[in-house]
């Protein structure tokens, strides 16, 4: 990849998330936080070719930790933002179940 | 033009799932920006995150498998154990640890990168590549070591805010410290363990030394600043590696966390600077100037406030943290069912900052059961107060403060806040007499339509059940 077109990626990547949150409503702000963090969890492949292409055992060490914070970082964010988006739900599709349950 | 087996050779097979990847990733943020997707977007990311991550273990000349399966296995388990069992008010902070995760690894690919190009000079990267490098780590390392901090913050591991004089002053030398060995190392001229290793140090320093001055209440803005910056490193460790998937993850996070600590900060009336630089927003009260509050505090009994809730028209119900802290989310919703099956309009109004990130009240009431359509942000709620029969305010504080509006000595002035005041009842659940987590006594608390109703969260809310189910 030249200088260029990565210039061009960097660019429009940028934008895209701008317009991306840009209409986000508040609520849900922390969800999409902990979805972005999830996002950034793709470090995870560079962590993976880091840690594949060293040879001693510094750059080794070094590698393990990185794939291992990745690894944390795409799992443990995945779990949280599921975990959170699971329960947005409108009073339609809830309906009267969980009300009746409490009567 | 290439062959047939370069097309299928697994270079390209790998370029075009990260495609696939990058695609996957932008429709499931976009996804997760609206209500009605957002539980498929994440959905639609992590099949993003599944085909990448598989690729990449065709990585030509990849080697040391049995250490990154190790690596993936264990680093997986552990947050997928903490991400599964974590309690929802305690959500804040694990974003920020496994955001301050994907620093340290981005920190840990420019390690590996220039720890390599240092020790042998042929084959090293390119000056433009070593300069991404370094700018990445040090972003990775202070995202690192300052998210975890604001971990240890937002946990209560960390109580204290650490400040001193000429701590600006520190953190800028420490700072061109860490410029100072980018430079070396990128121009080549000292490129060694040594300098690498002063580099990292003066990093993870720096994000420390950060960190420890900002109070937990500023801890949201920190997290997404944070978030933002790794993205940022991502991309630029993408750069290094000639990733495209990582740049253009790391891009969209880093763009969208910028706009998103933004909305945040500005939520607060106070820039970015001011969060960072200005030591407010502690627990300790330091900065509880503003003049002095007339009036008394009027205690209320439950049993009055149920029959005055019974009978209302319309409640409108400001959470905040204290409702967190109670764990009071279910019995409020259990209270608003029982309002609205006597034909009571209920609903929620949400300061943009309420809790301790924007939208965590959102969830623990999402977690309780409630509805979103009954839950309002600011601009939808402010000019419905003054038609609301009662406003009951359980744990939140300075977001519903008027002299936000009209006390130019306080430190919160000029923010927007809940005009909870407008109501013509206003109900204050509070544990004590004490003043809020910033330490700024809160005039709504004296108004003359102001009754305060003490107990825990939960408790109090228990008895207005069983108040209004006694009507």
């Amino acid at each position: 990849m030249t200088g260029i077109v990565a210039l061009y990626i960097f660019m429009l990547a940028a934008f895209t998330g701008y317009e991306v949150i840009a209409k986000v409503p508040v609520i849900l702000h922390t969800p999409l936080m902990s979805g972005s963090n999830f996002v950034h969890g793709i470090v995870l492949v560079g962590a993976m070719v880091a840690l594949g292409a060293a040879t001693s055992p510094l750059e080794k060490s070094i590698g393990f930790i990185g794939v291992l914070l990745a690894a944390g970082n795409a799992v443990g964010g995945y779990a949280v933002t599921e975990r959170m988006l699971e329960m947005f739900k409108s009073s339609g599709a809830r309906g009267a179940g969980t009300r009746a349950g409490k009567h | 033009m290439g062959s047939m087996s370069d097309y299928l050779s697994a270079a390209a097979m790998i370029q075009a799932s990260y495609l696939v990847t990058a695609f996957l990733f932008i429709m499931g943020l976009k996804r997760m920006s609206s209500p009605v997707t957002a539980r498929s977007g994440i959905l639609w990311a992590g099949a993003g995150m599944l085909v990448a991550t598989l690729a990449t273990f065709f990585y030509p000349g990849l080697s040391n498998y049995p250490l990154i399966m190790i690596a993936v296995v264990i680093g997986g388990a552990i947050a997928w154990i903490s991400g599964r069992r974590v309690a929802m008010t305690n959500i804040p902070q694990m974003i920020a640890l496994y955001n301050g995760m994907g620093g340290g690894a981005a920190a840990a690919i420019a390690a590996v990168e220039l720890y390599r190009g240092g020790g042998m000079s042929s084959g090293g990267m390119s000056s433009t590549e070593s300069t991404l490098a370094v700018v990445g780590g040090i972003i990775g390392a202070v995202s690192f070591s300052g998210s975890l901090i604001a971990f240890g913050k937002l946990q209560g591991l960390i109580r204290k805010s650490l400040r001193f004089g000429g701590q600006q002053v520190l953190n800028l030398l420490i700072l061109a410290g860490a410029i100072a060995c980018a430079a070396l190392i990128a121009t080549g001229i000292q490129a060694g363990l040594g300098a690498v290793t002063a580099l990292f140090a003066l990093s993870l320093l720096l994000g420390l030394s950060m960190t420890l001055p900002i109070g937990g209440a500023d801890m949201p803005v920190v997290i997404s600043l944070y978030n933002a910056l790794t993205g940022l490193a991502v991309a630029f460790e993408g750069f290094v590696l000639g990733n495209a998937a990582m740049i253009i993850a790391g891009t969209v996070v880093g763009s969208a966390g910028t706009l998103l600590t933004q909305l945040m900060a500005r939520a607060m009336n106070r820039s970015l600077g001011n969060v960072l630089f200005s030591g407010f927003g502690d627990t300790g009260g330091a900065a509880a100037a503003g003049a002095a509050v007339s009036g008394s505090l009027k205690p209320i009994e439950a049993s009055d406030v149920g029959v005055m809730m019974a009978f209302a028209q319309k409640v409108i119900i400001v959470p905040g943290y204290g409702m967190a802290v109670a764990q009071a989310q279910h019995k409020v919703w259990e209270l608003c069912q029982l309002l609205i099956d006597r034909g009571v309009t209920v609903r929620f109004a949400i300061h943009p900052v309420a809790g301790r990130m924007p939208g965590h009240m959102n969830v623990l009431l999402a977690e309780a059961g409630v509805p979103y359509d009954l839950i309002a942000d600011l601009d939808e709620i402010n000019s419905e107060f003054e038609t609301a029969d009662v406003a009951l305010i359980i744990g939140a504080n300075d977001v519903v403060n008027p002299v936000a509006r009209n006390d130019k000595s306080s430190p919160i002035y000029g923010m927007p806040i809940l005009n909870a005041d407008k109501a013509k009842n206003v109900i204050v659940i509070k544990r004590g007499q004490g003043a809020g987590f910033s330490g700024i006594e809160n005039a709504l608390f004296y108004l003359d339509n102001t009754r305060m109703l003490y107990g825990d969260g939960q408790a109090a809310v228990g008895q207005l059940i069983a108040a209004v189910k006694a009507v």
